[in-house]
């Protein structure tokens, strides 16, 4: 019966295409929205996310979110350091640095100062130059993504200066990293380095990065430092999930985000649900003889659900399918941030699945209350 | 009580038996009375036309005895079910099993080809797709049908859709074959082609037709003809003599 249900289905090509357009356009646009979000998200953390290494950040305890810098007493180190279950601790510069260009303008730039004697935090993806010539006086890495945008348009190039709080600044390497969500050129340099480009202040330090020593818990080490300095201690996924909430809760893009997938779900149930209540009323005639001629009311539910089972595989795998192109197209070729895990596609199934069903129920009442007689009404 | 019924035929010969079925439409001041005291006797190996103007509870009655509509009252007994105390589960399996419909309209289902069309009481009943597609093909090969097998429904003429849906009704082999105006949407040769394929492969011992017929010309097929007015059955005649012939 399933197969004749198919074939019900599929036989009136229109009506098949405007009920599976209808699921596509909501997965599209809940795929596609869900993961421009993700991808925005994960642009807020990529800089906790490129400092590999340290398994814990401290920091002031008043911080919300990565770029809410809120300096520290120097001193705080040695406090992190001999804290219990703390295998090391270093320092680590972060802030916004006004660079000065040779041609006059000017550029804002993410400022990073690494621990002068281990580079804790430094950046794995460098494609000129190295790590080392960070010893050289003056020295900064930059990545690629703002060297392109500092100097557009010329090739990468080692030896090129510009002028941080006037003092001469030398790009010694390039290296990738992840697009911050500001899009500002990236430099990174030597804490102490830092801290002469950085604007004179009181207080410079701005994270503490440590690693519980081995064997040791790094949310219990956290939890103790806390305890001990006051400060406050986050495991590395615990600060990139305080950040991505802090512009979940303050900021509005999830709910700008969330009205545009609302209404993909909306109008993707409205199409998908009217298109397949009219199927169901052209066919009810055609139920009404499967019936008559012995099919139990049981039968006619699956085969109305396996209808609309066959419209959200089909109208979900096109509709993931097309977002992941999308995504795929716009990631190499415009700056759109695009990031499709799993969990967009699980929430896409689902919202596909909520659509599928308010479709099968509106058309599953009609069908079982149609009465086996009506075929023979002319 | 003032039904005429067929006479009280010895239970072993009756396939059909009816009495004093009345059926009622609506509630309330808006009721509709469709039959009002049937009593009606078919036998077996009987092909039974009911006639009579539109409105006159032909196809109510029709509904009735093949289990798709209940009655208000009365008594309905096929091939020896009391289909009136039979729970609405059994009366579905009553149909699949023991009766066949061709229906005015053909009701054939656009999207499948002629031999899955005439396959689908088989499929209801269980029958794994193949196999039943393959039955089908040989019971529409018996109706001159063998050379349109893979044609959709929209491909074919309303002789050839009637014919299908003639291979439909009698593919699972039923015990009751209702044909509600099979020939009302046929020109006269197709209406005659097809009462004559009704009367030769459906009207067998065991087995039972009745044909809900507004058309004069196909009553000469009719073993017997019950003429229905107002709710009633007014008269009950040989198919030789029938009204139409007065």
């Amino acid at each position: 019966m399933l197969w004749i249900a198919w074939k019900m289905l599929v036989g009136n090509r229109v009506k098949y295409l405007g009920i599976v357009f209808g699921v596509i356009f909501a997965a599209v646009l809940i795929a596609q929205q869900a993961s421009i979000f993700c991808g925005l998200m994960s642009l807020t953390v990529s800089q906790i996310r490129d400092v590999e290494g340290p398994g814990i950040w401290v920091m002031n305890s008043n911080v919300q979110y990565v770029d809410d810098i809120k300096p520290l007493a120097d001193t705080e180190l040695f406090r992190v350091k001999s804290v219990p279950g703390v295998e090391w601790a270093v320092r680590f510069y972060k802030g916004i640095a006004r660079a000065r260009l040779q041609e006059g303008s000017y550029e804002q730039l993410i400022l990073l100062g690494l621990d002068d004697a281990t580079f804790v935090g430094a950046p794995s993806g460098v494609f000129l130059g190295s790590i080392a010539d960070l010893r050289k006086p003056d020295a900064v890495i930059m990545d690629d993504a703002g060297y392109k945008r500092i100097w557009p348009g010329e090739p990468y190039r080692l030896g090129r200066t510009f002028e941080m709080n006037d003092r001469r600044a030398v790009v010694v390497g390039l290296t990738k990293a992840n697009r911050t969500f500001q899009s500002f050129p990236i430099v990174y340099t030597r804490y102490s380095q830092a801290v002469l480009f950085a604007p004179p202040e009181r207080k410079v330090l701005s994270f503490v990065l440590a690693e519980a020593a081995p064997g040791q818990n790094a949310a219990e080490v956290c939890r103790r430092i806390e305890e001990r300095t006051g400060l406050q201690a986050l495991t590395r996924s615990q600060f990139i999930w305080k950040t991505i909430s802090y512009y979940m809760q303050k900021t509005g893009i999830p709910i700008n985000f969330g009205i545009t997938v609302f209404l993909g779900f909306l109008v993707g149930t409205a199409i998908a649900g009217q298109t397949f209540y009219l199927f169901t009323v052209e066919n009810i005639r055609q139920f009404g003889a499967l019936k008559a001629m012995g099919t139990s009311n049981w039968t006619i539910l699956l085969m109305v659900l396996a209808q609309g089972a066959q419209v959200g595989v089909v109208g979900y795998g096109l509709g993931v399918g097309l977002a992941a192109i999308f995504g795929w197209i716009v990631k190499g070729a415009t700056r759109l941030s695009f990031f499709m895990p799993w969990q967009v596609l699980a929430i896409t199934a689902a919202a596909v699945f909520v659509i599928v069903l308010v479709a099968s129920l509106l058309s599953i009442r009609k069908v079982l209350v149609v009465d086996p007689a009506i075929v023979f009404r002319g | 009580m003032s039904a005429v019924h067929t006479g009280d035929l010895p239970a072993d010969e009756v396939a059909i038996r009816v009495r004093g079925i009345t059926k009622e439409f609506g509630s309330g001041g808006a009721i509709t009375k469709a039959l009002r005291g049937v009593d009606l006797d078919v036998s077996y190996g009987e092909l039974l036309m009911l006639i009579g103007p539109s409105g006159c509870g032909k196809t109510t009655l029709v509904s009735i005895v093949a289990g798709t509509l209940e009655p208000t009252a009365g008594d309905v007994v096929v091939f020896g079910k009391d289909l009136v105390a039979m729970r609405p589960g059994g009366k579905v399996a009553f149909r699949r099993e023991n009766v066949g419909f061709v229906f005015q309209a053909y009701n054939l289902l656009p999207a499948l080809t002629a031999a899955e069309n005439a396959a689908v009481p088989l499929i209801i009943a269980g029958w794994p797709r193949r196999r039943a597609v393959e039955a089908a093909a040989d019971v529409l090969d018996q109706l001159g049908m063998g050379d349109r097998l893979a044609n959709l429904p929209s491909e074919l003429s309303g002789g050839q859709q009637q014919r299908v849906a003639i291979a439909r009704a009698l593919v699972h082999e039923p015990r009751l074959l209702v044909c509600d105006e099979p020939t009302s949407a046929l020109d006269a040769e197709n209406g005659r082609i097809t009462m004559e394929l009704i009367q030769r492969i459906a009207v067998q011992p065991g087995r039972a037709v009745i044909v809900v017929t507004h058309d004069s010309r196909v009553y000469s097929f009719a073993d017997r003809i019950a003429s229905m007015e107002d709710g009633r059955i007014d008269a009950v005649t040989s198919g030789l003599h029938h009204p139409g012939d007065a």
